[in-house]
């Protein structure tokens, strides 16, 4: 049974072990394995103690990402509800077959008499001294693909409440994590609460000159960028979208229909990011801007494992308030 | 004993009767596309598909039209699905490589080479939590054996000692190419040996060897002895898909290849045993009539609705 609702204080990574415990509880289809993820209780500490508590449950697996996706298919198609951790993003890349080819096409080439609901964890993103194989922002590639849904939260309690909502879907949802936010501050986190339904948005900030539109641990600096930008008297609504499949299209095109600016921030880089996508929603929707809107990403290139040359391409904040002030004052 | 080897008879001269009625309307017009048939492969799926119990689960291969129809999949809504139409088993959305049909214990073919095998070991996965004592079988190719997936699902399959049936159907070719020519070890059985699980080549041409040594492993399989691989030696009689110029063949090695296929042996087994020649050929009779009487069906049926054709997306 799910606990009872409370409030714990709880950082990024806390709140993910808690979702998990619940839902090991709530849900008795539930199996939860991956590398590591077992007796270790994970890499990043995420799935600590849930072993103990359920048993075979939850399981060390081969470092054998094709055989862990895979078997989470052909495991969800008959019943069962597995939540696999892939530990990098970038790792998912040797086994894009088991979620492209099979699990995204399971419900609509059996005209939905099958169905994979499985949950894909994982997470990604730049941290000092990552290489390029652990640091990309993959979340377009996998938004490319209908029959999938992807969530990245960033705050503990979406942590939580995101992926409770993701194990009860029945469709294959990716929950994009990221391990710079693991051991961030703890928030009170609201847990045991009702599964709230896929989608939405978040208004972080309210605003009036412009709306930013991100998602991911970068929603952080955009924050930042805009506390500074309101020290000028630039007033950023910030619109945190952490669903993007499904995506919330009408609060972005009503955020911008009021501010008439966009920028659309993720650290992902810029061609081919959903951004471009965010973009096209809003100009395909006829808002009237005032200015060309703009987008903030990583620039196309490898991502450099120094710190000093990460620094140089990743989005900061300083960078992000530069760019809106541009935008604001065109 | 005869008239194990009659049933058997009759499954593949049905799945021999579908596959040359498939040639046919591909032919004519009706089938478009990418077809794979299984002709001279017949054996297999005759002899391991008798011996499946229904809560088991079958992962088939683009070349699994033989696979659904021994699993017990009806031929009318499988020549549905190939011409498109509303009442194929996926309702117009699989085609020739994606029958799916859960419902006969058939959990689809896969297009991807070798893909079905991890899936396999998560439908076994699940049995062990179920309660079902299901145990999940994989068919593929020779040339799947050269896929990654399949070494991480053997291994992970024997890693967990999961109720895993390996089935490499080897018919010598890796889509066009000799499969003796992409490996080093052409006993593809041995392999087994490096993931801790047992390893057979087989006849595969035998239902009756097929049947043998697929209970076998079931059984051990469920009783928690972990999985199996079966390499069962074959041959296809035709090209690896409708259209193959076949330019890989030895001069006279289809006439070679088509003395020892299953029909023509078993046939020759059954009159030699004394089964009168009548009998035998009434199941040839038997299996024409009945796809005919589906193909008919079929092409009566109306097209996919293409107001549909974006729905289950999701849930």
């Amino acid at each position: 049974m799910p606990d009872l609702v409370e409030a714990r204080e709880l950082s990024y990574g806390e709140a993910v072990n808690a979702a998990l415990h619940r839902l090991m509880a709530e849900l008795p289809e539930t199996l939860v394995y991956g590398e590591d993820v077992g007796v270790p209780g994970g890499v990043f500490g995420v799935t600590r103690g849930l072993r103990k508590r359920h048993g075979d449950r939850v399981f060390d697996t081969p470092i054998s990402e094709s055989a862990i996706l895979g078997s989470a298919v052909g495991a969800a198609m008959m019943g069962r509800r597995p939540i696999v951790e892939i530990m990098w993003a970038d790792f998912s890349l040797v086994a894009l077959d088991q979620i492209v080819n099979q699990a995204a096409n399971v419900r609509y080439v059996s005209g939905g008499r099958l169905s994979a609901p499985m949950t894909i964890r994982t997470q990604q993103g730049n941290a000092p001294g990552a290489c390029a194989q652990h640091s990309q922002c993959l979340e377009a590639l996998f938004l490319h693909v209908p029959g999938l849904r992807v969530v990245m939260p960033s705050t503990p309690q979406d942590a939580y409440d995101l992926l409770v909502t993701a194990v009860h879907c029945d469709d294959p949802v990716l929950v994009v994590e990221n391990r710079t936010l693991y051991s961030g501050p703890k928030e009170r986190v609201r847990v045991g609460g009702p599964v709230l339904p896929l989608g939405g948005a978040r208004i972080r900030r309210a605003g009036w000159d412009v709306t930013i539109v991100t998602w991911g641990a970068i929603t952080q600096r955009v924050l930042e960028a805009a506390e500074a930008l309101a020290r000028e008297g630039i007033e950023a609504e910030v619109l945190e979208t952490p669903w993007l499949n499904p995506f919330d299209t009408e609060a972005v095109v009503e955020s911008a229909r009021r501010t008439r600016r966009l920028v659309v921030v993720h650290e992902a880089n810029v061609t081919g990011g959903f951004g471009a996508e965010v973009v096209a929603r809003v100009a395909g929707a006829g808002v009237p801007l005032l200015a060309p809107p703009v987008r903030i990403g990583t620039p196309d290139v490898r991502m450099p494992a120094a710190q000093v040359l990460a620094r140089a391409l990743v989005p900061d904040s300083a960078r992000i308030t530069a760019e809106v002030r541009a935008l604001v004052r065109h | 004993m005869s008239e194990r080897r009659l049933a058997d008879l009759l499954t593949m001269w049905r799945i021999r009767a579908f596959e040359e009625k498939v040639r046919d309307l591909r032919a004519e017009g009706p089938i478009v596309g990418s077809v794979h048939l299984c002709v001279g492969q017949e054996a297999i799926p005759a002899g391991a598909c008798d011996v499946l119990e229904p809560q088991d689960a079958l992962f088939a291969t683009y070349r699994g039209h033989g696979w659904a129809l021994a699993r017990g999949v009806p031929a009318e809504p499988l020549f549905a699905e190939l011409m498109g139409r509303a009442t194929g088993v996926n309702g117009g959305r699989g085609g020739s490589a994606y029958f799916t049909a859960a419902e006969y214990g058939f959990h689809g073919e896969n297009s991807i080479v070798g893909a079905g095998a991890p899936i396999a070991c998560g439908a076994a996965l699940a049995g062990r939590f179920d309660g079902s004592n299901r145990a999940a079988v994989t068919v593929f190719g020779d040339g799947a054996m050269n896929q990654g997936a399949v070494h991480e699902a053997m291994n992970f399959a024997a890693a967990f000692a999961l109720p895993v049936l390996f089935i490499c159907e080897n018919n010598r070719y890796s889509e066009l190419t000799p499969i003796r020519d992409m490996v080093r070890a052409p006993r593809l059985a041995d392999r087994a040996a490096a993931y801790g699980m047992p390893g057979h080549r087989i006849d595969g041409n035998d239902a009756e060897a097929v049947r043998f040594h697929v209970r076998d492993a079931l059984e051990v399989a469920r009783e928690g002895g972990g999985p199996t691989l079966l390499e069962c030696m074959t041959e296809r009689l035709v090209g690896h898909y409708i259209g193959d110029a076949e330019t890989y063949r030895q001069p006279g090695e289809l006439d070679r290849i088509g003395r020892r296929e299953p029909i023509v042996r078993l046939r020759e087994g059954l009159l030699a045993d004394g089964v009168p020649a009548s009998a035998v050929d009434a199941v040839e009779g038997a299996a024409r009539a009945e796809m005919e009487r589906a193909a008919t069906s079929a092409l009566a049926a109306p097209p996919a609705d293409p107001a549909t054709a974006r729905e289950h997306l999701y849930a």
